[in-house]
Order: structure tokens, then sequence, then C-alpha cells
């Protein structure tokens, strides 16, 4: 059971320190030129940061107690070339699609 | 490519995220269910959703909190989670950083990975974007996610169902970020970048409070950058 003042401290100090990260250059430099070397290094941020969010979970994902999974390694394998080749809304379906139709056959 | 006028940017930013609505509704239900079952009231849930705004980092603060764990804890982990958003920051100021103050901290309320991710494709494929256009494509991504992450979180909360585990909603999570990541990976510095980033996180996963995930971005970015200037050194020297 999580008590009440415990929950209610978490959330407000999250939704104040989540709001402050989302803010804080867009806050402190708002319409400022950013240096050059920074605006190279930031072209990379999504594709720096999406995969280390996603491959934990597929390689050691936590429903199988991070045991590496053939289902869903191939199922991430399907969403990633579809999302290359065709769009996101493809990817997903392929990713989701495959997962399903694996675990189905397997 | 025809003027955006910001009328049409809007609505162009929320056609181009809709495929997104397809993880959105089953991962906020998902986080209603499991909300209700941690013991929060249709309330707490719903504040948590509404003043957080952050999926993974809401799920990582309800399940630490229900491990007993110290509340300092659970909200550095989930803080941990949520500084990947500083980068995203930074990213959007080139594009969107002349707008107000008050618009700039709304836009930043409302910064979710998808909205990101989409936006940042868009204003690079279309250099000839105007800033209107770009805040407008901004609020029009998010006018689609926003309303479906509250009104679904409150479904699941509501229903407060089980959702059943042989579902394995989990697994939509790694797909939407894969989803996201494939059509940004248009050059060869995107697809180094993007292989350090994936092999940097299983290397440094022993780094406690998922700060792992900002030692492999890091990397991963100085790896693009340095990957763009070795080829642009190199096309220089094959033009001389």
């Amino acid at each position: 059971m999580i008590s009440d003042l415990d929950f209610w401290i978490l959330t407000i100090l999250l939704g104040i320190g989540t709001f402050l990260i989302r803010f804080s250059f867009l806050g402190v430099f708002g319409g400022k030129k950013m240096p050059e070397w920074a605006l190279l290094h930031l072209r990379y941020v999504g594709v720096a940061v999406f995969p280390a969010i996603f491959t934990p979970l597929v390689v050691w994902p936590p429903a199988t107690e991070g045991q590496i999974d053939p289902v869903r390694l191939t199922a991430a394998l399907a969403a990633l070339l579809v999302g290359l080749r065709v769009n996101v809304i493809f990817s997903i379906i392929a990713g989701m699609g495959t997962f399903y139709a694996l675990r189905f056959i397997f | 490519m025809t003027e955006l006028t910001a009328r049409k940017a809007f609505w162009r930013g929320y056609l181009d995220c809709a495929p997104f609505i397809l993880i959105v509704i089953p991962y906020s239900m998902l986080f209603g269910v499991v909300a209700r079952d941690a013991g929060l009231d249709l309330f707490q849930t719903m504040s948590m959703t509404i003043l957080v705004i952050a999926g993974a980092a809401q799920f990582t603060a309800l399940a630490l909190l229900q491990d007993n764990a110290p509340v300092f804890i659970a909200l550095l982990t989930a803080l941990a989670v949520n500084l990947r958003m500083a980068m995203y920051s930074a990213a959007l100021v080139p594009h969107i950083g002349h707008a107000r103050f008050s618009v700039r901290a709304l836009m930043a309320y409302l910064m979710v990975d998808q909205a990101f991710a989409v936006c940042v494709k868009t204003y690079e494929e279309r250099p000839d974007m105007q800033p209107a256009a770009k805040v407008a494509y901004y609020f029009g991504c998010m006018m689609l996610i926003c309303p479906f992450w509250y009104s679904f979180t409150f479904v699941g909360a509501y229903v407060g169902q089980a959702i059943p585990a042989s579902l394995s909603l989990d697994f939509a999570l790694p797909i939407c970020f894969i989803a996201l990541t494939g059509p940004l990976l248009r050059s060869v510095p995107h697809y180094v970048a993007a292989l350090v980033s994936g092999v940097a996180i299983l290397c440094f996963a022993w780094v406690p409070w998922n700060l792992g995930i900002m030692v492999a971005a890091t990397l991963a970015m100085i790896s693009g950058a340095q990957t763009e200037l070795y080829l642009r050194r190199r096309a220089a020297k094959g033009a001389a």
C-alpha cells in the first residue's frame, strides 16, 4: 500500500522536476543562437536516446525476467526494418503483428 | 514544396502524430490499471498523469513506491528517466526557441517522445518552414497525443480491470521507440549514433538509477557528430 503522503510528495516533486527538465534549454536559451558544435551534436539526440531505451527492453525483456526471447527479437527487427522502409504506422503494426503471430504459432 | 501556413502546419502535425494513438491508447490504459492496482484512487491517478505526463517515469515511480523504496529514491530514479528530455529541449531550441516565454513553458509541459521525434524529423526535412508554422506544428502533434493520454488513463483507472498479462502490452513500449527511430535513420552518422547507443546501453546497464541512458546517449551523440565531421573532411579532400 502506498501512503497518501508519500504519493503526493512524489507526484508534486516529480511534476515540478519533470517540467524543469523539459523547460531547461527552451527556457534559458529561448531565441538565442546556439554554438555550432552544440547544433552538430543535437542533430543526433533522437537516434542517440531511443535505442538506449528500447535495446534493453528487447534484449532483456522484463516480462521474461531478462531471458533472451527469439520472438521479441524477431518482432523488434520486423518493426525496425519496416520503419526504415515504410513509415511509423506500419512499423508499429509489423512489430506487434509479428510478435502476436509468432507467439500464437509457438 | 508548398508554403505551410500556421493553420495548415497545425493539422499536418496532428495527422503526422496520429499513428502513435495506436500505442498511446493501450499504454495509458495500462498506466490507469496499474495505478489502481497499486492502490491509488481515481483522483490520485489522474493527478499524476496530468502533473507529470511522462509514461515511463510514472511507471517507474509507481513501481518503486510499491516496492517500499524511499520516496526520494523513487523521485530521483523517475527524474533520471526523464533527463533525456533536457536533450530534446536543447534540440528544439533552434526551431521553436523564438516563441514567447509562456508559450515555451506550455511547449515544455507538453514535451513527449513521440512529438519530439515527429517534429524534429519534419523541421529537418523542411528547412523552409516558417518559425510560426513550426510552433503550430508542435502544438498539432501534442493536441493529438495529450487528450488521448489523459482520457485513456482515466478509462483504464475507471474500468480498473486488469489487462490480461497474455496480451504483453509491455512490448508496445519498445516497439513504439523502434518505430520512432526508423524514420530518423537518414544518413551514415545517424546509423552510427543509433548503433553506439544500443551497444553502449547494454555495456552501461549496471549504471544505477537509469543514468546509463544518459551515458549511452552522450556517447552516441558524440559518435554521430564525429562521423559527420569525418565524412565532411573526406568529401572536402575528395573535392580538392
